[in-house]
């Protein structure tokens, strides 16, 4: 079955990952701007990766077919410093104009600071700005519930927002609620470990119904899996779904939310990938 | 979320039938570990804010109410508002500490 991976941060990963969601369906891919593991030494660094993104993975992307899309901006990892966060805001707007940039993301919170909901608030105005798409990181583990209320609060309090054109990812059972009532479209993350597994996304899915939820592998430098989407449409078999309603969550769903953006488009199957 | 009775489209002896032998194994690999725990070289973390949470989350699951899943998220998680002053630490534990 064809899928679309809206979270998938491919700088990481293998030539081979990319084959292989290839063999498995996946038609394109979007890559949020993400912490790399280490805080990055300074603003060339930021628009080192931010080139990256826009010219050579979605090069190597189209060597298997697969589309590549990408979002801008400092993750809120390194937003503690705020000189920082300044200097990369001021280059974002540039990368902008790149035609496999859909918008801003995964912007959001971490430990949930207020230099943290400083930067987020700075990349809410650059997207509001510019017209732009809004991809949201919500915290990990302990602190995702408090950061998911802090960031859905704050979207909710401002009147520049639709809420249909932000996506608040890394949804889990006890945040879902919150995002989808206010309107907005989110992510389930299916990670082996630290975030949802197959299984518990089709619980949250039997439950609220398929309307403005995406999964997706959100494979990155730690353990995840890039065939992740895949494994899911395997389980939503197991579970007794049909692929009407599997298709509408690993391809519609991706499909209607991105194609908000006019540069968002699946591969045309009858030539090459021209991204 | 609450119970949502009859949102899976199989029944509970289909999902016992499919299912069973994967739960099993979490369960006793849990077992295991509190085992491995009491068995430790030195007891040196009985309260630890982690362990805790673990057995915090083993009396709801013993029980008969529903949303079990919630409750448990909730358990691991720090139920605060307020925007902390400054970054503490890079990462999250897994798990609420009252006392940090």
């Amino acid at each position: 079955m064809e899928y679309i991976d809206l979270h998938a941060h491919m700088v990481s990963r293998t030539t081979d990952d990319y084959r292989a969601m290839a063999m498995t369906g996946c038609v394109a891919v979007t890559e949020p701007a993400f912490w790399a593991g280490y805080d990055r030494p300074g603003v060339d660094a930021f628009r080192d990766y931010f080139s990256r993104l826009t010219d050579f993975e979605p090069k190597r992307a189209a060597t298997y077919g697969v589309a590549h899309f990408t979002w801008m901006c400092l993750n809120p990892k390194e937003a503690e410093d705020r000189e920082m966060t300044r200097r990369v805001l001021e280059i974002i707007p540039e990368f902008l104009e790149k035609p496999n940039v859909l918008g801003i993301g995964e912007i959001g919170l971490n430990r949930v600071t207020r230099n943290e909901l400083a930067g987020f608030n700075d990349h809410v105005d650059l997207a509001m700005e510019h017209d732009q798409l809004i991809h949201i990181h919500t915290p990990h583990l302990e602190d995702k519930w408090k950061g998911t209320k802090v960031i859905v609060e704050t979207l909710a309090d401002d009147p520049r927002i639709t809420p249909h054109r932000v996506m608040v990812d890394h949804a889990e059972e006890h945040t879902v609620d919150m995002i989808l009532d206010n309107g907005f479209w989110t992510g389930l993350t299916l990670y082996p470990i630290t975030k949802v597994t197959p299984g518990r996304a089709i619980d949250v899915i039997e439950i609220r119904g398929p309307e403005r939820i995406c999964v997706a592998a959100a494979c990155d430098w730690g353990e995840s899996r890039p065939t992740a989407v895949p494994e899911f449409i395997m389980e939503m078999r197991r579970r007794g779904h049909p692929d009407s309603l599997i298709r509408k969550v690993v391809y519609e769903n991706p499909l209607e939310f991105l194609s908000q953006s006019p540069k968002f488009h699946v591969p045309d199957r009858e030539g090459v990938v021209a991204v | 979320m609450g119970a949502h009775t009859g949102t899976s489209p199989l029944t509970q002896r289909e999902l016992i039938d499919e299912y069973f032998m994967e739960e099993r194994v979490k369960v006793i690999d849990l077992a295991a570990f509190l085992d491995r725990l009491d068995r430790a070289r030195e007891l040196d973390a009985e309260n630890d804010f982690r362990l805790r949470s673990i057995r915090d989350a083993l009396a709801v699951l013993a029980g008969d109410e529903g949303g079990r899943v919630q409750r448990v998220q909730m358990i691991f998680s720090d139920p605060r508002s307020e925007l902390l002053e400054e970054l503490d630490q890079k990462g999250a534990k897994g798990a609420y500490d009252p006392e940090a």
